[in-house]
């Protein structure tokens, strides 16, 4: 691969110079980073309720429920993403679902993300004073309003940070989904550098268009955060 | 073929890619924990210019995929000069990649040290290096191993995507399977498990050396 690239370098360099490239693959790379994002924005909303409802299976008092959280957790933390994707893409066939490679992409991308999420609400909730449930036991307020109305909106405001870089790192790991297929922003760059022969520039270019989304994304949860701050202190 | 049949097959194959990701991982993380001290020490300078320069650094490691750092080196790398094998492109990319996680755990721990011992040193005449080596090092150490250990468990898993640059480690081995036996389950399974083990039992030493360390 390496080989062939330097040969058709010497036929293609005097032709198309850089500026030329990039306004020729601009809309496929925009068309990629669409798929990235999207791949990335579903599975991190799929694995959100999943993620709360897998904190809540973290801390049960029920033993058999406990186990069976930390064994999900403990496998999607404990095997790379790449290894994830390829079962879920293989495997669905065999049990008798056929998905396109986008879908297992989400599917995936979801899976892991849940147990990663769960980690991070887990820390979340422990982090509210056992005072808050006891005093809204007192009152009488049933488990399920507790959980959603009193400590699901706070942990959300606690766990901001980190929820950022877990979508920062969604993104990033989604570059792998083009092993199966996916035409996101990284085979878009693949496919720029096999028909051009300019491999340092599409894969440069794929780097600043993730490096400006992930900064996107940083400084947004910076802005949410503050606003979310700013309405806490209003709201006491 | 049956699972035993599967095991007395290609078990030696994917334990020698369990040792090649190992080892891959060894030396990318004597790459990105020096480099990336170095990288805390310049996050902390006096300069401008070279904090500057090292927050970009950090910034770009941490927002660009793994997958696209190795790409960059190995089918890019011919363009500046750099011509390796996979293998240690894939270390070198690793190391790098690694460095930028490394260096915002290490600045961390650098800044837990009161400011006064570093000046009481100073004032003592004691060298710069000796006050890094024998009074910042030993004591950030306490707050630094936990998320180091997290970390080289991250590397690990990421080492996954040098697979896809051909480098020979578990989860290519595991791929190499599947294409032989057209069986996909089991190598992808297989390769999972082990990696699964691999990250449990490095969690758990972690455990340890983290009680061990904050009881020195």
């Amino acid at each position: 691969m390496r080989e062939k690239v330097a040969e058709g370098r010497m036929r293609v360099s005097r032709e198309a110079s850089m500026l030329d490239l990039l306004v020729k693959y601009a809309p496929d790379f925009f068309h990629g980073m669409l798929v990235t994002i999207f791949v990335s924005g579903s599975a991190i909303l799929l694995g959100t309720v999943p993620a709360l409802a897998l904190a809540f299976g973290l801390m049960s008092k029920h033993p058999m429920v406990r186990y069976a959280a930390n064994l999900y957790r403990s496998f999607w933390r404990g095997t790379p993403i790449l290894v994830q994707l390829l079962v879920v893409f293989y495997l669905l066939p065999v049990i008798g679902i056929s998905v396109p490679p986008m879908l297992a992409a989400i599917l995936a991308l979801a899976l892991n993300t849940t147990a990663f999420q769960a980690e991070i609400y887990r820390a979340g909730l422990q982090a509210i004073p056992y005072g808050q449930i006891e005093a809204a036991r007192m009152l009488g307020i049933g488990t399920r309003h507790v959980r959603w109305r009193i400590l699901v909106p706070q942990t959300i405001r606690l766990v901001l940070p980190a929820i950022v870089s877990e979508i920062v790192i969604i993104i990033k790991n989604s570059s792998l989904v083009s092993v199966i297929a996916v035409t996101e922003l990284t085979r878009v760059s693949q496919q720029m550098a096999s028909n051009s022969f300019r491999p340092l520039e599409s894969y440069l270019a794929a780097g600043v268009i993730y490096l400006l989304i992930c900064l996107l994304v940083s400084v947004a949860g910076l802005a949410v955060e503050n606003r979310l701050r700013r309405q806490g202190a209003v709201s006491l | 073929m049956t699972t035993l049949d599967f095991i007395a097959t290609y078990g030696p194959l994917l334990l020698s890619g369990l040792f090649a990701t190992l080892r891959i991982c060894f030396f990318a993380s004597l790459i990105a924990i020096p480099l990336g001290l170095v990288v805390a020490l310049l996050l902390r300078s006096r300069r401008a210019a070279l904090r500057w320069i090292a927050r970009a650094y950090v910034e770009v490691m941490r927002g660009t995929p793994i997958l696209v750092v190795l790409f960059l080196l190995y089918y890019g790398g011919p363009s500046f000069g750099l011509v390796l094998e996979a293998e240690p492109v894939g270390i070198l990319g690793l190391g790098l990649y690694g460095a930028g996680y490394f260096a915002e755990i290490l600045r961390a721990g650098l800044q837990s040290i009161a400011q006064g011992q570093i000046e009481a040193a100073r004032m003592l005449g004691i060298p710069a290096a000796h006050i890094l080596w024998r009074i910042q090092l030993p004591q950030m150490l306490r707050l630094v191993v936990p998320p180091s250990i997290n970390q080289i468990i991250v590397l690990i898993k990421e080492s996954a995507a040098l697979s896809i640059i051909t480098v020979p480690e578990l989860t290519k081995i595991g791929a190499q399977i599947a294409n032989e036996t057209f069986a996909v389950i089991q190598p992808y399974l297989a390769v999972a498990l082990l990696y699964w083990l691999l990250i449990e039992i490095l969690a758990a030493l972690g455990h340890w050396l983290e009680r061990k360390v904050r009881h020195a």
